[in-house]
């Protein structure tokens, strides 16, 4: 059963970004991404991982994803008046870059076995919680700092009179 | 359902080659059958609502179909589905027709981990409450679909007004379900419910652990009615503006759909607040583990069905009570009293369960009295 739900969520994965970067129409390609995120997800759970699914779907399709849409909402470009992108020489280099990866991850993963830890001991909240506030205590401090500065500095930027 | 499969399987050797076809029949049933409760649920909450909302103004309400018109809900029902689906030509054909399933996808999704009694849950998922936090965030993804694919200045604003109000308040729905899952060390539902049992009967609940978790349940119930969309905080649809907002355009059983989701998430709102402070299923002075398992099931049923049910009735009766508010109070209610409450609550239950070793006050006074 396992080997055809990985094959499914994969398959609905790249799916879905495929589409995130030849779809034209811009609501159309942050909708795919939600798909590909929640298919993402939908991998978390089957590598037990509970908690990393969740907040993959919290953070990225509840919130980094829907604050896309607005961004389309409010600029709300007409489709007749989309940019046509020509081909030019960087798409073809990009397009090469993506092949070369695609090589270099198919001979990375063939001697890459199944992780030595047990099931449900990455992604668990008692095994993510633990990580976060023993071995990666200082980064994850650091990042609020981080986070606060950007609300900050949205802040200033967006205001004129503060 | 991995055990009720083995048992299955125990019973019927033949099934045996297909443990996998078992598993998903099951889940199918389970599925089927939530999905009743949930369009039922809908169907008595539209005529919960418009009976209590015709006591509150003096008037008498649907009692034309069926006895005190109790199978209001099936004409209504036959009405939406007979209706013509009307779909604007300026509006963009798949995302219109999308938005809708988004939204119930997202609603009843939630009821996967509704414990509606002793051992019946669909999943007792280890991250419940978190679960039920994240699938709830289609339906923001949803509201926004159908304002934008309606082509409508009235539905964009909707749209608009809806997917803030949603992001704003899923921070203080988060922050104050979490005094119930400190108290219980856990985010499974059945585990935080299991929390609250014992002798004391309705002092063994969260509301009464203390007087952090007491005011949780107040700030729960006030932040998740604004995620639901509901009068004070229905802005989005608010008819006076907006005409009828994100869903001005839709007609026919795609309106129905919205309805569904309405109801469901009121019901799953309901459901949260009575499993993580009201008990959930316990049955007063009863160790539903001593009783016969159907026994016990019904019985928690019962229990579970009619704490939830009054917190429906109330959120009914808020809605035709209290007037609207205005979105900049709304965004303020969110960012500037909401969320440090919440966070308040928060470190006040994190110090209370750290310094008393998570014991609260009615056990402490009943320990007292040994």
């Amino acid at each position: 059963m396992e080997p055809i739900l990985f094959t499914l969520f994969g398959a609905i994965a790249v799916g879905g970004a495929l589409l995130v970067v030849t779809r034209k129409n811009p609501m159309s390609a942050a909708l795919s991404l939600i798909m590909s995120l929640f298919a993402v997800a939908a991998l978390f759970v089957l590598r037990q991982a509970h908690f990393l699914a969740a907040i993959q779907v919290i953070v990225y399709a509840g919130a980094v994803v829907v604050l896309f849409i607005f961004v389309i909402m409010l600029i709300n470009v007409p489709e007749n008046r989309l940019p046509i992108e020509k081909p030019t020489v960087y798409r073809l280099l990009g397009v090469v870059a993506a092949g070369l990866l695609m090589i270099e991850g198919g001979l990375a993963s063939r001697n890459f076995s199944a992780p030595a830890t047990a099931v449900g001991e990455v992604g668990s909240v008692e095994a993510v919680g633990h990580a976060l506030f023993t071995d990666y205590l200082f980064a994850f401090e650091v990042t609020s700092v981080l986070l606060l500065a950007a609300v900050v500095g949205a802040t200033v930027l967006a205001k004129k009179k503060i | 359902m991995e055990q009720l499969t083995a048992l299955i399987i125990q019973k019927v050797p033949a099934l045996a080659v297909a443990p996998w076809a078992v598993t998903l029949l099951l889940i199918g049933i389970v599925a089927f059958i939530i999905l009743q409760f949930a369009m039922v649920f809908a169907g008595f909450g539209t005529y919960l609502e418009r009976k209590i909302a015709a006591d509150i103004q003096g008037r008498i309400g649907p009692n034309r179909v069926g006895p005190i018109g109790l199978l209001q809900f099936l004409a209504d029902g036959i009405k939406l589905i007979l209706k013509e689906d009307i779909i604007p030509t300026a509006a963009d054909n798949h995302l219109f027709r999308m938005a809708p399933y988004l939204i119930f996808t997202g609603s009843f999704a939630a009821f996967v981990v509704v414990p509606f009694g002793f051992s019946l849950i669909a999943a007792d998922l280890n991250i419940g409450i978190y679960y039920v936090m994240a699938v709830t965030s289609l339906v923001s993804i949803g509201v926004l679909l159908a304002g934008w694919a309606s082509n409508n200045k009235w539905s964009m604003l909707g749209g608009m007004r809806a997917a803030a109000q949603i992001v704003s308040y899923e921070i203080p729905v988060g922050m104050a379900l979490i005094p119930a899952v400190l108290i219980a060390g856990s985010l499974s539902t059945q585990d935080i419910i299991r929390s609250q049992g014992g002798l004391l009967g309705i002092f063994g609940w969260n509301l009464f652990h203390n007087p952090f978790s007491f005011f949780s349940f107040f700030l729960y119930m006030v932040a998740a009615l604004a995620e639901t969309n509901r009068t004070p905080f229905d802005i989005p649809e608010a008819e006076s503006e907006l005409v009828s907002g994100y869903n001005t355009e839709y007609s026919g059983i795609r309106f129905g759909f919205f309805f569904m989701a309405e109801y469901a998430d009121v019901f799953v709102v309901s459901a949260l607040a009575t499993a993580c402070f009201l008990g959930g299923w316990q049955i007063p002075f009863f160790n539903a583990a001593s009783l016969p398992p159907v026994w016990a099931n019904l019985l928690s049923l019962g229990v579970f069905m009619a704490k939830a049910l009054a917190l429906v009735c109330v959120i009914i009766w808020i809605r035709w009570t209290l007037p609207r508010l205005r979105v900049d109070q709304l965004m303020r209610m969110s960012w500037k009293y909401m969320v440090p409450l919440t966070f308040f609550n928060f470190l006040g239950v994190s110090l209370w369960v750290l310094v008393f070793k998570g014991k609260g006050i009615p056990q402490m006074i009943a320990s007292i009295f040994g």
